[in-house]
């Protein structure tokens, strides 16, 4: 996978991970007219699209749309089950997550991708291992923000 | 900025903050960078799985070069040490991939490779998951390293294909085992040929349980069963197809493919088009890939996706063989009427390469050609016209035809400008056979072609003016009408210098010429050469590495009487030597008198071919050039108005290297810059020439250099040609010189005494291997320069030996791969008569000969 991308309807950007080294400059580029080209699909048009020279593999789960590029040699359908996957683990996490709590929660969203995806490859398929992973995380998190009683500077941007 | 590594050991969370820092924000700031590196190392070296599993995150998300070099050593061994835990060996694996990717020269193959293999076989199927990842990539750039693999695989697969739905536990998906890992241990697969017997039986029958378990009824109506499924159900057809060697695997997998295009799902359907186009390559399938054609014709009709329908189109093309030719092009001529914009033009190159390639009557050939450019004329490029006229020129019998029917589609209220130009064009050469009717009577032929002239672009105008003097030449009648034309004001003093200059040119030369001077300028144009389709070239490169069209040529090959074999082609040499190309070049044979070389039709031959055309004579003044290079290795090999080429070379005993700098004078780039090393047959095995090729593009004013590695095998007489073909402009460059690689060059001074000199010249006293020059100086007779040119050619000057202090002696060696031959030669200057007697002794005649001929030229 090349990369991926979470935007609203609106076009507003929600989560991007790049799996390939480019220059800020050309992930804009990319962005502004991938987000273009998938908003302008109607509903009942197929998932897949050819763009430039990758295949971009798509699907909308209520306000948000999920976007993947593949290579020209990898796997459509196996595509669209990564990104159902990946809902699936936010859901699980988050119990019956909307678009509010990846909002609020950016970086337990990478968190749980990164454990999932890695390189722009599975890494674990295992459902209970990722999120088994992930509350490993969450419980050290826990246990030091109890220690320094304060709540920890995840979620706000400028914590540097 | 530095607090950051230091908070990192402070707590996971400072550390989970501080590698998503790193991952997301951090490209690439040495200082920072280094610091980072340093703690990552420290968590990687750590043992602690959660501090490792984070480092190895980090370094998969940043992935950058530097950390390749830091780390690309350590992780391999992390993967394979048996006390890892499973999360991180599956991190390294990807890691390691991530790396890579991005700077494979860093991860060099060892002896952890074969152990990587074995991961396969691991109980946790997330490190089989990984490893199988890692070795599809590493397996493309060193196959034989992974070939173990294979069976592996297979077998794994197998496992997985038949294992209940309760045996995997989690890691079975909406009741399919393991579809990510099926799917990435199928393309494992792809990335080998068909392997041998035994575990090929294992592998078809997994491949076959897998076709079955398409037609069962689906365990659950989610769309995620179904997706799963069919995502390891289209990755085994791949495999199939990508094997090509089961017959019966491969008509199942057709078949299937075939239901699945009148699917519910638009997304199935868009996936069974995509898979069909690759199976209609493979000779086993391709018949029964014929079979859906309807359905698919259907699809181009009713779908409502564009990004089907263009699969559609794509599956078409592919499917197309004699028997369907007529009926698909006709469809997709019906398509192109209401097709999206964007993909006009590829579609026009594809009708316009499958009416060619299935025609057997040309006739509908011509008829299909000025459909596509009455339909879709915007979009059919140049290659595409000149393509219809170079066959209507070589074919005789459609000559008429064509006639007649551009004729005929000119009288059409509002007709495209390519029509314009190739009815131009096929009156002006064959308008006489249609002279006869009077509906088409040359006046008329005439006013048709004028009524279009004032609504044209400056290039087709200039094509039209060609045709009114053709037009002259072929009636006389039309002479004073068109003169007339010629000699207005508008022609004549037009702002365009080519419009001008024609109309200048072909006034004078009707007037001037007699009539059977006339007719031989005026010719018809001789048959084009056969040469590979410049459309074809278009459209690989429009697809880029797209299947469709490579398997075009597959078919090619396969199928290779398909259009009745190459025309005869007596057409003359092309060459331009010169950017102000022979007007009359378009239509001409040369002029009897004339004395420069024959060119043909500067703008309409397949000027975007790729093939080399004719090697272009060798430049003027190449001779001089190639003289001045025996005794020298740098300087300038050709000029003209458009090019420089420089040399400058180093020779080494029986090696060589030049490096030769190509210098664009003009301010317009250079397109197709092509320069090729042409060996005759006598010289191909004794000289061994290797380069590599050149950017195509030379931007004006830019140099570039190509490097040519030379090996001298043996010894050799000729010398090889430089050919350098470019586009500039409008018009095509052919270039020819001599590359001056003597054998000279290979000769090695040897100092010797004047005892051993004399001794070896007697030794060399029969007379084949004598060979005596005498001639007159060309230069004049200065001995300084006659030593440095002695000592330029490569030999040692060796001074007291000869009796005659005015007389120069020298020795060497020739190193050529096989032998080396030592030379021993002697100048005696005349200065009254100012001539020479050069006498040249070595063990080998054709050496002596060819030594004695390239000396004496030089003084």
């Amino acid at each position: 996978m090349q990369f991926m991308l979470l935007f609203s309807r609106q076009g507003k950007l929600r989560l991007q991970k790049w799996y390939v080294p480019l220059s800020d400059k050309e992930k804009k580029k990319i962005t502004r007219e991938l987000v273009q080209t998938v908003l302008a699909r109607k509903p009942k048009m197929c998932s897949f699209l050819e763009w430039r020279d990758l295949k971009i593999v798509y699907k909308r789960y209520a306000s948000l749309y999920f976007c993947c590029a593949i290579e020209d040699q990898d796997n459509e359908l196996i595509t669209l089950e990564i990104i159902h996957r990946y809902v699936e683990l936010l859901d699980k996490y988050f119990g019956s997550v909307c678009e509010l709590d990846i909002i609020f929660n950016f970086e337990k969203a990478y968190f749980i991708l990164d454990e999932f995806l890695l390189g722009g490859e599975v890494q674990e398929t295992s459902k209970k291992n990722v999120l088994k992973a992930i509350e490993q995380a969450d419980l050290l998190q826990e246990k030091t923000e109890t220690m320094y009683h304060s709540r920890s500077f995840i979620g706000c941007k400028k914590a540097y | 900025m530095v607090p950051v590594p230091g908070r990192l050991k402070r707590s996971q969370t400072s550390q989970l903050k501080g590698y998503l820092f790193i991952s997301v924000l951090v490209n690439s700031n040495s200082e920072l960078i280094r610091l980072i590196n340093n703690a990552i190392k420290n968590d990687l070296a750590s043992r602690n799985p959660t501090f490792m599993g984070l480092a190895l995150h980090c370094i998969a998300n940043v992935g950058s070069r530097e950390m390749a070099e830091a780390f690309a050593g350590e992780i391999p061994k992390i993967l394979v040490a048996g006390d890892t835990m499973d999360s991180v060996k599956q991190s390294a694996a990807l890691c390691l991939l991530r790396l890579y990717r991005t700077s494979p020269d860093l991860v060099p193959m060892g002896d952890w490779t074969s152990r990587v293999v074995h991961l396969l076989n691991d109980q946790h199927l997330g490190v089989v998951t990984a490893a199988t990842s890692l070795i599809s990539t590493l397996a493309q750039k060193n196959p034989e390293e992974f070939k173990t693999s294979v069976s592996l695989a297979a077998s794994r697969l197998s496992r997985i294909v038949t294992s209940a739905s309760t045996d995997l536990q989690d890691y079975t998906y909406y009741f399919v085992p393991a579809p990510w890992l099926s799917v990435k241990l199928l393309r494992l697969l792809q990335c080998y040929p068909p392997p041998d017997p035994a575990v090929r039986g294992r592998l078809t029958e997994c491949l076959e349980t897998v076709l079955n378990k398409a037609q069962e009824p689906p365990k659950s109506k989610k769309v995620q069963h179904s997706n799963a499924k069919n995502a390891v159900l289209f990755e085994a057809i791949s495999l199939i197809i990508h094997h090509d060697s089961e017959p019966n695997l491969l008509v199942r997998a057709c078949n299937q493919l075939g239901q699945f295009l009148q699917h519910r799902e638009t997304n199935l359907r868009y996936l069974a088009l995509e898979s069909m186009c690759t199976l209609a390559s493979s000779e086993f399938s391709h018949e029964a890939v014929k079979t859906h054609i309807e359905t698919v014709i259907n699809a181009l009709k009713t779908e409502r996706d564009v990004s089907v329908r263009q699969r559609a189109v794509d599956l078409l093309y592919a499917m197309c063989d004699r028997s369907n030719a007529q009926q698909i092009v006709a469809e997709m001529l019906s398509y192109l009427e209401t097709a999206d914009y964007s993909i006009r033009e590829e579609i026009v190159l594809k009708v316009a390469i499958l009416a060619e390639k299935y025609a057997v009557d040309y006739t509908w050939y011509v008829d299909t050609i000025l459909n596509l450019i009455r339909i879709a004329g915007d979009y059919v490029s140049e290659e595409v016209w000149y393509r219809v006229i170079q066959i209507v020129i070589n074919r005789d019998d459609v000559q008429g035809y064509a006639a007649k029917t551009v004729f005929e589609a000119l009288q059409a209220p509002a007709c495209h400008e390519n029509l314009v130009k190739v009815g131009g064009y096929i009156l002006g050469e064959f308008g006489n056979l249609i002279a006869g009717d009077p509906r088409s009577s040359p006046l008329i032929q005439f006013n048709l072609l004028h009524s279009k002239f004032h609504l044209c672009s400056v290039a087709t105008r200039a094509l039209l003016l060609s045709t009114y003097i053709k037009f002259i030449n072929l009636f006389p009648e039309t002479k004073a009408t068109i003169q007339g034309v010629l000699r207005a004001g508008s022609q004549l003093r037009n702002a365009d210098v080519e419009l001008q200059q024609r109309a200048v040119e072909y006034l004078r030369l009707s007037t001037v010429a007699s009539t059977d001077i006339l007719a031989t300028v005026l010719e018809e144009m001789p048959p084009f050469p056969e040469r590979e389709s410049s459309i074809l070239a278009k459209l690989k490169k429009k697809k880029g590495p797209n299947t469709v069209t490579d398997l075009e040529e597959a078919k090619r090959e396969r199928s290779a009487d398909v259009n009745g074999g190459p025309e005869p082609a007596p057409a003359s040499a092309v060459s331009t030597p010169s950017p102000s190309a022979d007007l009359l070049g378009l239509g001409a044979a040369p002029p009897a008198p004339a004395g420069p070389p024959p060119s043909s039709g500067g703008l309409l031959v397949d000027v975007f071919s790729d093939s080399p055309s004719a090697v272009a004579p060798l430049a003027p003044g190449s001779e001089d050039n190639f003289a001045r290079f025996v005794c020298k290795n740098n300087g300038v090999l050709f000029e003209n108005q458009l090019l420089q080429i420089g040399l400058k070379s180093e020779f080494r005993q029986n090696l060589g290297r030049m490096f030769i700098f190509y210098g664009n004078k003009t301010s317009t780039q250079f397109l197709s810059f092509t320069p090729t090393l042409i060996c005759s047959d006598d010289l191909q095995p004794n000289l061994s020439l290797q380069t590599k090729p050149v950017d195509p593009t030379v931007d004006g004013g830019a140099q570039v250099q190509q490097v040519v590695n030379i090996e001298c095998v043996s010894d050799f007489t000729e010398a090889p040609v430089l050919n350098i073909q470019f586009r500039y402009g409008g018009t095509f460059q052919n270039v020819s010189v001599k590359l001056p690689i003597t054998l000279n060059k290979f000769f090695q001074p040897t100092e010797m005494a004047s005892q051993d000199f004399f001794q070896r010249w007697k030794q060399l006293s029969s007379p084949q291997q004598e060979v005596q020059n005498i001639f007159k100086a060309k230069h004049p007779m200065d001995t300084e320069i006659t030593k440095a040119k002695i000592i330029g050619f490569g030999s040692a000057l060796l001074e007291d030996v000869d009796p005659n202090p005015a007389n120069f002696v020298g020795a060497g060696i020739i190193h050529t791969r096989t032998t080396q031959i030592g030379c021993l030669l002697r100048l005696e200057p005349n200065l009254q008569a100012q001539m020479y007697r050069l006498t040249l002794r070595t063990s080998k005649e054709a050496v002596s000969r060819r030594l004695c001929a390239l000396l004496s030229e030089q003084f």
